[in-house]
């Protein structure tokens, strides 16, 4: 199991959390939305939110704490949720936390260049940081994108149809600090066949796709 | 209610009742780890599957709800073969080691595994490893053996009240324990051992003890508070091992406090093992026949009003109606049974638990006066969570003394007599709830009724009991919570002062002027010593604590464990336990010993067994005649109305683990003193 998911040493856990003034509005509102009784359950967008707010883009334990506080729930509830759910952080990560995608179909579309790649530019195995804390990498299961395979998800952006030089391209542009394209890498849009729209080419705009119209007209 | 079939049998059962209670209805065993009746139903260990007709496969029985027409299976081969599969994934994980596991012979996987279990594992995997937690001096983990069946879980969260455990991780790589490593602060953590299916949570005292087959086992009553919880003594030739819950639905349940389970090993330690007589300042021991002597030669003669006695927490009733006898026939009226100088006594509904421990299920709200109800009375304490929970939150509970964490919601009212006024003048708010309450209850501790003022608290809280309607019709709410094992039954046997007699108060200032010139102490180790020094004392009882030391004469009797006997709780029940050993050396049960030393003094007492001395016991008070159920005491006036000081109530019990001779040699209760007190809620003091 990856350290992210066992809590960080004492040394990497700070003492105090608590929302900032524009987060805790953000909590209000969140927990505003569930029944009287039930506010318990704005426990996991709360923890995102605490994730988020956190340098290192994790959950310490001190803002498990706070939550259970906030929510009048046994700490140990909210230890539970934050272990079980993968999403969360229970130790800190790099500036840019790289997930790859590494389930069967990401896997036979090349999803092992993506991560040898990744390896080779960051000089970091599966799990690790690198030195100066920009990059940490890990191998995660599958993402909802198989369509778009392979893929890996760089904090909230997925990055589709990667090879290995498109991933290179990626994390060279992260490092100089620049955003890359977010989607797919390959040129196509979404998630259309590889080699372009075959139905519906009239409304989406690209190319004036008579074949579809005259097709229906012999129908008729 | 839903009828249904099982295995050809039809029953009938109560209308939210499973499909497992059905076949246990129907006389079915079924086969449970995570199923208990007295938690929430998990439904994920999945031995209890059963065949549903209609169902297209096996249905776990305990988390099935009984409905009208079902046809149950419960020993088909479906059956059989699921039920053979669950085991198999139970024990891909588990390790082999019941050799060496404590649980062994007792164990659920062992026995349900001899039933459902294959001769040989299809698994040549390793198996999984999972670091053991650290949860205190009393509970012991080996998690690898754990089969997350969560009973542990729903205990602390619903019982104990205290959310230290909990499931942690997925899938593999689940455990059972604290996230953060964390003790079990609950003075029912002990509970765990006897929950835990396998031999995950185990005893840390008790480690590598003994087998449950080589255990005696003997049925008696708990004396480290006045709660009365039904145990079962587990003993091996002459050393008692282990202190085990048996189930009463209307005083324990199944639950016994960790200071009735592991204050034992403190009977190891201190005891009095042989008669002492103090010669030129110094103890020396001394035979039986010698000890008499000296008591004759100070006694005969003597004044009966320059004799007292007075009897401590942990007493018998039998050796207090012996003594009280012995001291009527020397002509003295001085014995108090209330070493805590508290004022509890008149009228038997003063001072007795009325609502009874099973009737707080009842109750919508509940004011405590002057009592710290968890470290008083655990069980008590729990069964007050029990009805906040089955009301979801409504049982609304006040408390006045000291501020303390019952685990539970409660509103915090005040320190001490004011704040009683104020309810009483209807001033304060928590007087509307007990106006709106159909069945309110109010307890009142030692803490508010051991001080000077006791009478006037006694009388204020008996007001309030009147105004608010407490006693109506059956329901009497009007509860007297002890801490005494001993101190119902003394006040039911009268072993108060009686005519111009003198309380305890009065026993040791008059013994401190010289007026009391011979001290009985029938295992009263609480009260200030110093005050004796100029009295010929005696001491009676089990363990070389203060009494002994401050004694001229030491009579070694037997501890809870050693004898035979009849002990009331704070409900006004009696219950007798049995004598699981013998007493140490050359001790003996205390009502004997007192019959012995009549007989030295030529007061010979009128009994010689301990049937005539029970009989003695139904002729002083009807409690006796009727063992195991309180007796209902009639509503009368009680209390003298009068000015009360305004200091706060305060607890008497300041350290749950160490309140009596016992728990204070136990080493176990040593390091959970050292572990927990620090946060206990008494030490907490506002």
């Amino acid at each position: 199991m990856s350290h992210l998911r066992r809590p960080a040493p004492k040394e990497l856990q700070p003492v105090s959390f608590a929302f900032t003034p524009e987060n805790l509005d953000k909590a209000k509102k969140i927990i505003a939305k569930y029944p009287e009784g039930r506010q318990q359950s704005a426990v996991m967008p709360l923890l995102d939110l605490a994730q988020r707010q956190t340098e290192g883009n994790w959950v310490p334990t001190v803002a498990m704490d706070y939550l259970a506080d906030m929510l009048e729930m046994p700490a140990i509830r909210v230890y539970e949720v934050a272990t079980f759910y993968t999403m969360y952080n229970l130790a800190p990560v790099g500036k840019n936390f790289i997930q790859v995608c590494t389930t069967t179909p990401c896997w036979l579309r090349g999803s092992a260049d993506v991560v040898d790649t990744c390896k080779k530019e960051l000089g970091i195995g599966v799990g690790e940081t690198t030195q100066d804390g920009q990059f940490t990498m890990i191998e995660v299961e599958c993402l909802g994108a198989c369509v778009n395979a392979p893929m890996m998800q760089i904090n909230d952006d997925y990055y589709e149809d990667l090879t290995a030089d498109t991933t290179k391209a990626i994390l060279d542009a992260l490092k100089k600090g620049e955003k890359p394209k977010v989607g797919p890498q390959s040129g196509r849009k979404g998630c259309e066949p590889i080699d372009g729209p075959k139905v519906l080419k009239a409304f989406c705009g690209c190319g004036a796709a008579p074949q579809d119209a005259d097709a229906s007209k012999g129908d008729a | 209610m839903p009828k249904l079939t099982v295995d050809g049998i039809e029953v009938e059962v109560e209308a939210g009742a499973t499909v497992l209670q059905a076949c246990e209805e129907a006389g079915k065993e079924i086969p449970r780890f995570c199923y208990h009746e007295r938690l929430s139903i998990a439904g994920n260990c999945r031995m209890c599957l059963v065949e549903m007709e209609r169902a297209p496969k096996p249905v776990a029985s305990c988390a099935m709800p009984a409905a009208d027409g079902m046809v149950i299976k419960t020993d088909s081969d479906l059956v059989k073969k699921a039920r053979n599969g669950v085991m198999e994934f139970l024990l891909i994980n588990h390790p082999l080691d019941c050799p060496i596991c404590d649980q062994g012979g007792e164990c659920d996987l062992q026995d349900q595994a001899m039933a459902y279990g294959f001769d040989s594992s299809r698994y040549a995997e390793k198996k999984r490893a999972v670091k053991d937690k650290e949860l205190g001096p009393i509970v012991k983990t080996i998690m690898t053996r754990c089969i997350h069946c969560t009973r542990c879980v729903r205990f602390s969260e619903e019982v104990a009240g205290v959310g230290t455990m909990g499931a942690v991780y997925r899938g593999e790589d689940t455990e059972v324990g604290p996230y953060i490593e964390a003790s079990i602060n609950s003075e029912l953590s002990g509970n765990l051992i006897d929950l835990c299916p396998v031999g995950a949570l185990t005893s840390k005292p008790y480690a590598f003890t003994a087998r449950p087959w080589e255990l005696k086992k003997t049925d008696s009553i708990d004396v480290m508070d006045a709660v009365g919880s039904n145990i079962r003594i587990d003993a091996r030739s002459s050393e008692v091992l282990r202190v085990l819950p048996r189930i009463n639905e209307d005083v324990n349940e199944e639950w016994i406090s960790d200071k009735t389970r592991y204050a034992i090993d403190g009977l190891k330690r201190q005891r009095l093992d042989r008669p002492y007589v103090r010669v030129d300042g110094k103890l020396v021991p001394a035979s039986w026949d010698e000890a008499f002597a000296a008591i004759k030669a100070k006694v005969s003669g003597l004044d009966g009003k320059k004799i007292a006695a007075i009897a401590g927490d942990t007493v018998d009733c039998e050796s207090m109606t012996a003594l009280k006898d012995l001291m009527g026939s020397l002509g003295s009226a001085n014995i108090d049974c209330r070493q805590d100088g508290s004022k509890v006594g008149g009228p038997r509904s003063s001072y007795i638990f009325n609502t009874t421990i099973a009737g707080i299920e009842e109750a919508d709200a509940c004011l405590i006066v002057g009592a710290n109800v968890r470290a008083e009375a655990p069980i008590i304490n729990s069964r007050l969570r029990k009805r906040w929970r089955a009301t979801n939150g409504d049982f609304r509970v006040g408390i006045i003394g000291e501020k303390w964490d019952p685990t539970y919601k409660n509103d915090y009212l005040g320190a001490g007599p004011e704040t009683l006024a104020e309810i009483l003048d209807g001033k304060n708010d928590f007087a509307k709830v007990l106006k709106a309450a159909d069945k309110p209850m109010i307890i009142v501790g030692m803490g508010a009724l051991n001080r000077e003022d006791g009478d006037a608290v006694l009388a204020a809280t008996r007001a309030i009991a009147e105004k608010f309607g407490m006693v109506a019709g059956e329901w009497n709410g009007f509860n007297v919570l002890h801490t005494a094992a001993s101190r119902v039954g003394g006040l039911d046997l009268g072993f108060v002062p009686g005519e111009g007699g003198l309380a305890t108060n009065d026993i040791l200032d008059g013994a401190a002027k010289g007026a009391v010139e011979v001290v009985y102490l029938l295992s009263a180790d609480e009260v200030d010593m110093s005050k004796l020094e100029k009295a010929f004392v005696i001491y009676q009882g089990a363990m070389g604590d203060a009494g002994a030391q401050a004694a001229d004469v030491i009579l070694p009797g037997a501890a809870y464990t050693e004898k035979n006997g009849t002990y009331v709780n704070t409900e006004g029940r009696a219950q007798q336990g049995w004598r699981a050993v013998f007493p140490r050396g050359d001790a003996r049960e205390d009502w004997a010993i007192v019959r012995a030393l009549s007989g030295a003094l030529d007061k010979t007492l009128p009994y010689n067994n301990i049937d005539a001395v029970r009989a003695r016991m139904v002729e002083l008070s009807p409690t006796f005649a009727s063992l195991n159920v309180p007796t209902k005491a009639e509503w009368t006036d009680f209390g003298k109305a009068g000015e009360m000081k305004s200091d706060g109530f305060m607890s008497p019990v300041r350290n749950f683990y160490m309140t009596d001779p016992i728990s204070r040699a136990s080493v176990t209760m040593a390091k959970c003193t050292e572990a927990f007190v620090k946060d206990t809620a008494a030490e907490k003091v506002a």
